[in-house]
């Protein structure tokens, strides 16, 4: 026993010394090759889209090197994990910025992840950039009121994106009430629901309902049935598609029969999958691109998405390519892989024709562009109308 | 008496003087801040297994729920420095009081239950708190709670870490901490002697859960933020599995069990697509190996090193 | 509310409780058998029921093959995944502390959740339509006749279950092993094959529970196991841990209780209000609703 338990606890300091090498060997910096990093949410509660968002982050730096690279090198993009958990994601982000030696940093999906890790990357000054992070607090500090220098994003913020569904129940749908169905877990969800709840009642409107799930909660009869017991004119579910798949499937099976609107977490092909095609009839949501005025941009990245992963992407693979080929785009004009210059061209990024639309960074770091609004008919999306910011 | 007084002392200067190589190495930078992050986390882990290794592997109630007093300390100490401009210390106090007071709350009627019931119900009590928070618009909802300074150094953890050390190991050597250790070894017959088994059973209880608050202030005033999903239920098994791992009803082996898992994961964050599986398969292994944790309810001492490195093979006991 | 609208509610939220609570029964029955027998809290049971979910997809989806061929084979390959987790994971700490075995069992469910993972990807998948879903609409309450399908097959495995444990051989070696392993082994019992049998019956309950939910839901995917597989366990535990009807039971009590709070309070607290009136019913009856101080087990 004394022998085995010495061989073992050899073993296990064996073990450490190799991962020490390990994570040492991690800093060789080749020449050719510029680093860029990925601060997903490749585990954990958000694993679905950290995925996606990775996914498609790869599929543009692929891109970019079959085109002979930037600036005459290579690019690889190197992926760490946060477990969907801000301390890991400030944990990632250090690890990407000082062991790796990345010029940039594809930030993570939800905004809690990119705020707790943003200190970071401004103290390193290496700027990140997250396709989807849509809490005004992600790019202006709260408390200074100041803008973050090194923090982008590719995505609506949540004010635009809840007003223009709140002026379109009010306006087109002619909704008197409406009831809002969060998902509590998500700051995405809750921001939609805040600025949807605002602009509806400035316009007039009533909020009769506000209710809320969980993430990967799979029933939500009970809270249904006790929407339609108030009868509100439209229900605004700003969640992600795999809930709201069930949800909108739930709620039509109940009888509830009201337009159901969303925001772009509801872009999936997997949407009209969960929901069916029928259910999701009188349904609309807020989206960069409608599939009906495609660009060649659009179409392009579609079929190679699906030639690479074999399934369709998604709105958080589409805006992570887009942020990845924004970053590439700054790094080609800097003509220079030095994080500082690469942030400052960055900055400048205007009218770039991206997947999801013609993208303008504003002064608050913010990604401008306009924003369509989709009607589901028969598990189709079909082009409803086009609003600007 | 005088003996032990003088090994407290020698441990006292040999944790001085790993606090200096370890500060001298960050200050010359040979340790990096990616290091430097996961040396403060290490200490903040090794807090949070030890105090739960007073309840779980000393008193032997079986809890789940210690992110619950986390996330009290993590939120209450980011309250205490945010919203009402105190200053670090107070707050970590105040977290430590906090948590400490719920879990004295919550211990007094749950820990009437025995077993998988208490683990399920301390399961349950992490949860509540959670969503309580997640409910609580004051302090973020679900956005969490935003704008924390970041006064958590490694100076700070360090001390802490040792403080916490101190006070459980002094309490499990004394007469509270043999009357918790005969709970553990039977409760009936614990009782029998006049021992007063809930008294002991809240106590621990009650310390644990203020030792895991002070590991959430230091948590909370790290990363900037404090967040509903950094306290999940997953987070109440890692610390578990820390404990487990190390050995339960050891110390020095909770210490391990901190250092090894939180190092393992900070190095497999290189290989984002297979770091739980290959965590998973680490656990899997371990616990096959020495179901009883790495150390058992051994403690690391300097004679079983001396063992390790080959020599001694007589007079050890602590081999069954 | 008047009180018409407040009763068809109510009749509405009990429907709508009573088959969520299945679903939790159908999975707590599976955690309730393999407690009874090893004493083991099998935190991966919930990750055996998303590998059935997986197992029926490919069966239904890659295959063809319609329902009830699909659901057997999805059965059967949970079942034998379930032996060799035994086999591989807790036989030999058979004789190690509990907890060890409990650490062992949440590093297998980590395992199952990111190595499926990383075989299917994270994205969700859909069930193709093998059998429909007729919906009733009777005085104003809605119900969908696979509600009533996963109602009635958790009801009558629960029974085809007692009858096994009480009235045939191996349920009797089942009982003796819960009762007394050593005893067992002597009476010339093979304590192995029994545990490995319930290991079997457990995991094959579980992936009937994901196959059913998968169609039902029409959603699956890699991490799908670890909410309803902690609710059952809860829900196993309200109905007294180890008991047979005692999961039926508390399985429905916990769907119940949920949608009543959603209902009727509200929705942000719902997971909350189920906790605590778990504790609270554990505070007054200490080994759940059915349980005995002596306890009846398997």
């Amino acid at each position: 026993m004394a022998r085995k338990m010495r061989i073992f606890t050899w073993c296990v300091l064996l073990l450490m010394i190799a991962g020490i090498m390990l994570a040492g060997c991690g800093n060789k910096q080749a020449a050719n090759v510029i680093k860029i990093g990925a601060n997903q949410e490749m585990t954990g509660n958000n694993a679905t889209f950290g995925q996606s968002a990775t996914n498609g982050a790869k599929l543009a730096i692929k891109e970019a090197n079959a085109k002979g690279g930037v600036i005459g090198k290579q690019l690889t993009l190197i992926v760490a994990d946060n477990k969907s958990e801000p301390a890991e994601a400030a944990n990632a982000m250090q690890k990407l910025i000082t062991q790796d030696k990345v010029v940039a940093v594809i930030a993570p999906i939800a905004s809690s992840n990119v705020i707790a890790a943003a200190a970071v990357n401004q103290s390193n000054k290496v700027l990140a950039i997250s396709p989807t992070a849509s809490n005004p607090k992600v790019t202006v500090d709260p408390d200074t009121k100041k803008v973050r220098e090194y923090l982008f994003r590719a995505a609506f913020i949540d004010p635009f994106q809840g007003s223009v569904m709140a002026n379109f129940a009010g306006k087109s749908l002619k909704a008197k009430t409406a009831a809002i169905y969060i998902d509590n877990t998500s700051d995405y969800a809750k921001g939609l629901g805040q600025y949807f709840k605002e602009t509806f009642i400035k316009n007039g409107g009533q909020i009769i309902a506000e209710e809320a799930y969980l993430q990967k909660d799979t029933d939500f009869k009970a809270t249904i049935t006790k929407i339609m017991a108030k009868k509100p004119d439209v229900l605004f579910v700003p969640g992600y598609y795999q809930e709201v798949g069930m949800i909108v499937k739930q709620a039509r099976e109940l009888g509830l029969a009201i337009p159901i609107l969303g925001g772009d977490g509801w872009d999936s092909a997997k949407l009209p999958e969960i929901a069916g095609g029928k259910a999701l009839n009188n349904t609309f949501f807020s989206n960069h691109y409608s599939p009906d005025d495609q660009s060649a941009a659009v179409k392009a990245f579609v079929t190679n998405y699906k030639k690479e992963y074999n399934q369709n992407p998604d709105a958080f693979a589409a805006l992570a390519y887009d942020a990845t080929m924004m970053v590439i785009e700054s790094i080609k004009r800097a003509n220079s892989a030095d994080p500082v210059k690469i942030r400052d061209e960055l900055e400048k990024t205007k009218n770039y024709s991206a997947v999801s639309g013609k993208i303008t960074l504003n002064s608050t770091h913010d990604a401008v562009k306009s924003a369509v609004i989709i009607e589901m008919k028969d598990g189709k999306q079909t082009f409803k109308e086009k609003v600007n910011p | 008496m005088n003996a032990v007084r003088k090994r407290d002392l020698l441990s006292l200067l040999g944790c001085v003087a790993l606090y200096a190589v370890i500060q001298g190495l960050i200050m010359v930078d040979i340790l990096g801040p990616f290091w430097q992050l996961n040396i403060v986390l290490i200490c903040i882990n090794i807090i949070l297994a030890v105090s739960l290794n007073l309840i779980n592997g000393f008193t032997g109630q079986f809890s789940i729920g210690h992110a619950g007093f986390m996330a009290v300390g993590a939120y209450l100490g980011a309250v205490m420095t945010v919203k009402l401009h105190l200053p670090f210390i107070v707050a970590i106090i105040a977290a430590a009081a906090a948590a400490g007071l719920l879990g004295f709350i919550i211990g007094l009627p749950t820990l009437r239950l025995s077993g998988d019931y208490l683990a399920i119900a301390t399961l349950g009590l992490g949860e509540i708190i959670r969503i309580t928070i997640l409910n609580i618009s004051y302090v973020g909802g679900a956005s969490g709670f935003m704008g924390i300074p970041r006064y958590t150094t490694f100076t700070w953890a360090f001390f802490l870490m040792i403080l916490t050390i101190f006070v459980i190991k002094n309490l499990i050597n004394s007469s509270h901490g043999r009357a918790c250790i005969s709970v553990r070894e039977n409760e009936i017959a614990a009782e029998a002697m006049g021992v007063d088994t809930t008294r002991y059973k809240v106590m621990a209880f009650t310390i644990g859960a203020a030792f895991a608050g002070i590991a959430g202030s230091l948590f909370s005033h790290y990363f900037y933020i404090a967040h509903p999903a950094s306290f999940t239920f997953m987070r109440s098994f890692d610390i578990l599995t820390m404990v487990v791992l190390g050995g339960l009803g050891s110390i020095t082996g909770s210490i391990t069990g901190a250092l090894l898992l939180t190092f393992i994961s900070a190095v497999l964050a290189s290989y984002p697509e297979w770091r739980m599986v290959i965590y998973s398969l680490m656990l899997i292994v371990l616990m096959l190996y020495r179901p009883q944790g790495l150390l058992g309810n051994h403690e690391i001492s300097l004679a079983i090193f001396k063992r390790l490195m080959g020599g001694v093979k007589s007079g050890n006991a602590q081999n069954k | 509310m008047d009180f018409a609208s407040f009763l068809q509610q109510l009749g509405q939220q009990l429907i709508n409780g009573i088959s969520l609570g299945s679903i939790y029964a159908l999975i707590a029955l599976g955690y309730t058998m393999i407690y009874g027998i090893i004493r083991l809290i099998n935190f991966a049971h919930g990750d055996i029921y998303m590998l059935g979910a997986y197992f029926g997809y490919f069966a239904t989806a890659i295959l063809k093959m319609s329902f009830i061929p699909s659901l057997i084979i999805a059965m059967v390959l949970a079942a034998i995944t379930g032996m060799v987790i035994e086999r591989a994971a807790y036989r030999p700490l058979r004789s190690a502390p509990r907890i060890a075995v409990l650490i062992t069992a949440i590093g297998v469910s980590l395992f199952l959740e990111y190595g499926s993972m990383l075989l299917v990807t994270p994205q969700p998948r859909t069930f193709p339509a093998v059998f429909p879903a007729e919906i009733y609409n009777v005085g104003g309450l809605v119900l969908n006749s696979q509600q009533i399908v996963i109602l009635a097959v958790s009801l009558i495995l629960m029974l085809v279950l007692n009858y096994v444990v009480h009235y045939t051989k191996s349920g009797k070696a089942m009982r003796a092993v819960s009762y007394d392993t050593d005893a067992a082994k002597l009476m010339g019992i093979d304590v192995d094959k029994v545990i490995s049998f319930t290991f079997a019956v457990g995991s094959a309950l579980a992936a009937a529970a994901g196959v059913l939910v998968g169609i039902y839901y029409n959603s699956i995917d890699p991490l799908m196991g670890i909410m309803p597989g902690l609710k059952a366990f809860v829900a196993a535990v309200l109905g007294g841990i180890g008991i047979i009807p005692g999961a039926m039971l508390g399985g429905v009590l916990m769907g119940v209780i949920e949608a009543l709070v959603s209902g009727f309070f509200s929705s942000t607290f719902r997971d909350a209000a189920a906790f605590g009136i778990l504790i609270l019913i554990l505070l007054f009856r200490p080994s759940g609703l059915l349980g005995k101080n002596v306890r009846e087990k398997v």
